[in-house]
C-alpha cells in the first residue's frame, strides 16, 4: 500500500501493471477506518454505560440499519427514494405477524422479513427504472402509499388502524431472553445493524458498488464502459429492501408491536433527512446521522412534545440552504489520515 | 351515476386549480415543489379566519385567499425558492418536505389540529334538480369558476406576452435572458400566481375537500399525479388529467370504497410506467 510498490511494479505488461493498480486502489477503498473500528467499540461502551438508555439505543440502532439500507440506494445508485418505507413497514408486519401466528423465534423472524422484503424490494425495483427523477420519486412514493393504504385496509390481517399486538418473542437463538430494560433487545438490534453493515460494506466497497457510483454519475457514460445499469439498480434495490425489511422486523421484535405509522410517509422524509444529515455515500453517514437524528429528536420531543415537526422542517430547510456538502464533509476536517482515505475513495 | 360524474368533475377542477401552479415550477421550471398544498392550506386558513371570525363574505374570501397565498408565494420565491433551481432533485425534495413539516406544525399550533368547517353563502349550499339529476349547487360554481380560470389560464399563456415570455425563459433560460427578458421576475411572478390559485384552490376546496393541519400531505400525491400523468407543455394535459383523476377518485370511492386509494395509486404507477413523460407530453424533452 504505498510508494514503494508503486515504484516496483513498473511496466512490463500494461495490462497486468493497470489491474494490479485497480485491485490496490480498491483494496484501499475497502480498508477499515480508524473511525469505524471507534463507532463498533463506542456502541458496545454504550451497554455499559448507558443502562438506562437501552431504548433509545435500540432505536438508534434500527434506524441506523434503515439508512444504511437507504443509502446503497441513494448514495451509491443515486435514486431519490420516497417510498423507502415501504419496505421497512413490510418487514415490520412480516416479522409481526410470523410471531403472532408461526415462530417466535426472533432470527428466523428476521431472516424471512428480509426475505420477502427482499422480493417486494425486486418486484417493485422494475418500476424505478424509467424515467426521470420525478417519476421515480413519484412510483416510490406511491408505492409507500399503497402499502400503507393496504396495512390501513386489510384489517383482518394486519389490525387496521390499531397495530399488530399482543406477540411475545422466544428468547434470540434460544438463550438470550428479551428483558424489561430492553438490554438484549439493543445488543440483537447491534449485531443486526453491524453484520448487516458488513455485508452492505462488502458490497458497496466492491467493484459492484463502484459501477453503482458510475451509474450514478452518468448513466449514459456508465452504459458505455459496459456497466448493465438496469441489472445493477434492480440488484442495489432489492439488497437495499432486504435490509430495510430487517430494520423494520428489528422494530416489531424489540417492540412487540406494529403499528400502522410503521408505513406512514414522515418515516420515509426522517429517514432521508438521517442520511442527509450524516452525509451520503460512504455508508456510515447513516450511522452517524441515526444517531444525531434520534437524540435531536428526543430532546425536542422533551422541548415542544407537539410541535416537533416544526423544528425537523426547520433543520431540513437550513441544511440544504447551506449545502448539505459542506456538511458531509465534516469529516476532512479529521486528522490527516481519514479525510485523505475520503478523498480517495471518492 | 350522473351525479357521481358531475361530483367528480367539480372535484377534478379543483384539483386542476390547485396542481397547475404546480406544473409550471415543476414541470417548467424544474423545481420539485412537494411544498405547494402548503400554499393552498394557507388559502383555506385565510378563507376560515376571514369568515369565521369575522364575519366577511365568501365572495370576498376567495380573492383575498389568492392574494396571501400569491404573497407567500412571491416571498419564499424571492428568499429561499430561488436559490435552489439549479439545485439537485434531492435538495430539492428534502427542503420542501422541510416547508411541509413546518406548514404543518404552525398551523397545528396557531389554528389547532381540528377540521376547519366553513358555512357557504345560502344561495351555494344544497342541491337542484336539473333534468333529473341532482346537482349541488356549490359544485356547479366550482366548475363554474374553474374552467372560467383554466380558459383564462391557456390564454394567458398562449397568447399574452407574459405568456410567450415564460415559455420562453423555461424552453432556454440562458437564451432567455441573452434577449433581454427578465428571468428571475418571470419565474418569481409565475411562482407567486400559482401559489395564489392553490391558495383560491385551497379556499374553494375547504368545503369539498376538508381543511386541517395535514392538507399538504394528504394532497401532494394527488397534485403530483396531476402534474406527472398530465405532462407539464400544455394546460389541456393538466386539465384533462385532474378531470380523469377526479372522476376515478369519486367513483372508486363510491363504488369500491374498500379500495378507492389504492385503484388510484395503482392507475398513477402503471401510467407511469407506459408513458413515463405524461399522457400528452410533447417528444424528446
Amino acid at each position: 500500500m504505498s510508494a514503494v510498490q508503486q515504484e516496483t511494479t513498473v511496466t512490463a505488461n500494461p495490462t497486468a501493471d493497470a489491474e494490479s493498480r485497480a485491485t490496490r486502489l480498491m483494496k484501499r477503498r475497502s480498508r477499515v477506518r480508524f473511525y469505524e473500528i471507534v463507532i463498533w467499540l463506542a456502541a458496545i461502551a454504550a451497554y455499559f454505560v448507558l443502562p438506562s438508555k437501552m431504548l433509545i439505543l435500540t432505536e438508534i440502532a434500527i434506524l441506523a440499519l434503515f439508512a444504511v439500507s437507504l443509502d446503497l440506494v441513494l448514495g451509491f445508485a443515486g435514486i431519490v427514494s420516497l417510498g423507502h418505507t415501504a419496505f421497512f413497514g413490510f418487514g415490520a408486519y412480516i416479522a409481526g405477524l410470523l410471531a403472532l401466528h408461526f415462530i417466535a423465534e426472533p432470527v428466523i423472524g428476521l431472516i424471512v422479513a428480509g426475505i420477502l422484503s427482499g422480493v417486494l424490494g425486486l418486484l417493485t425495483s422494475f418500476l424505478i427504472l424509467r424515467g426521470s427523477d420525478l417519476t421515480r420519486l413519484m412510483t416510490t412514493l406511491g408505492i409507500g402509499l399503497m402499502m400503507a393504504e393496504l396495512a390501513n385496509q386489510m384489517a383482518w390481517l394486519t389490525g387496521g388502524a390499531d397495530g399488530l399486538s399482543g406477540f411475545s418473542l422466544n428468547p434470540v437463538l434460544g438463550l438470550f431472553e428479551f428483558d424489561l430494560f430492553g438490554k438484549t433487545g439493543y445488543l440483537y438490534c447491534l449485531a443486526v445493524l453491524f453484520i448487516g453493515t458488513m455485508i452492505m460494506r462488502r458490497i458497496a466497497f466492491s467493484p459492484f458498488g463502484l459501477s453503482l457510483k458510475a451509474i450514478k454519475g452518468n448513466p449514459m457514460r456508465a452504459a458505455m464502459i459496459a456497466v448493465p445499469a438496469r441489472k445493477r439498480i434492480v440488484t442495489a434495490y432489492t439488497i437495499a429492501a432486504v435490509f430495510a425489511g430487517m430494520a423494520g422486523a428489528l422494530l416489531a421484535q424489540t417492540t412487540s408491536f406494529v403499528s400502522p405509522d410503521v408505513l406512514a410517509f414522515h418515516r420515509s422524509a426522517d429517514v432521508l433527512l438521517v442520511l442527509v444529515i450524516g452525509g451520503t455515500g460512504y455508508l456510515y453517514g447513516g450511522i452517524f446521522g441515526a444517531v444525531l437524528f434520534t437524540l435531536v429528536k428526543d430532546w425536542l420531543s422533551v422541548v415542544t412534545p407537539q410541535y416537533w415537526m416544526f423544528y425537523i422542517g426547520l433543520i431540513l430547510v437550513v441544511l440544504v440552504l447551506i449545502g448539505r456538502d459542506r456538511l458531509a464533509r465534516w469529516i476532512e476536517y479529521l486528522p490527516e489520515r481519514f479525510s485523505k482515505s475520503k478523498e480517495e475513495g471518492r | 351515476m350522473l351525479t357521481i360524474l358531475f361530483d367528480g368533475v367539480a372535484y377534478g377542477m379543483l384539483l386542476f386549480i390547485l396542481a397547475c401552479g404546480l406544473t409550471v415550477t415543476l414541470g417548467l421550471m424544474n423545481f420539485i415543489n412537494l411544498a405547494h398544498g402548503a400554499f393552498a392550506m394557507a388559502g383555506g386558513y385565510v378563507t376560515v379566519i376571514m369568515m369565521n371570525r369575522y364575519g366577511i363574505s365568501f365572495y370576498w374570501c376567495l380573492p383575498a385567499a389568492f392574494l396571501v397565498s400569491a404573497l407567500i408565494g412571491l416571498v419564499l420565491e424571492r428568499t429561499l425558492y430561488q436559490w435552489l433551481y439549479q439545485a439537485p432533485h434531492l435538495d430539492q425534495v428534502l427542503f420542501s418536505i422541510g416547508i411541509v413539516f413546518m406548514a404543518i406544525a404552525a398551523t397545528d399550533y396557531f389554528m389547532g389540529g381540528q377540521q376547519q368547517l366553513i358555512n357557504l353563502p345560502p344561495e351555494l349550499s344544497g342541491r337542484m334538480d336539473v333534468f333529473g339529476v341532482g346537482v349541488g349547487r356549490y359544485r356547479l360554481f366550482t366548475i363554474v369558476v374553474c374552467a372560467l380560470l383554466a380558459v383564462a389560464l391557456q390564454f394567458i399563456l398562449s397568447k399574452t406576452r407574459f405568456g410567450s415570455r415564460l415559455r420562453a425563459a423555461v424552453d432556454d433560460r440562458r437564451v432567455a435572458m441573452g434577449l433581454g427578458i427578465n428571468v428571475p421576475l418571470v419565474f418569481a411572478l409565475t411562482f407567486a400566481f400559482g401559489s395564489g390559485l392553490a391558495g383560491l384552490g385551497g379556499a374553494m376546496g375547504a368545503e369539498i375537500l376538508g381543511l386541517d393541519p395535514n392538507f399538504p400531505l394528504k394532497f401532494m400525491i394527488y397534485f403530483l399525479i396531476v402534474v406527472s400523468v398530465g405532462g407539464t407543455s400544455t394546460v389541456s394535459g393538466p386539465f384533462l388529467a385532474a378531470l380523469l383523476l377526479g372522476i376515478a377518485d369519486v367513483a372508486g370511492k363510491y363504488y369500491v370504497p374498500a379500495i378507492g386509494p389504492f385503484v388510484i395509486y395503482a392507475l398513477m404507477i402503471v401510467m407511469l410506467i407506459v408513458r413515463p413523460n405524461g399522457l400528452f407530453a410533447r417528444g424528446g424533452r
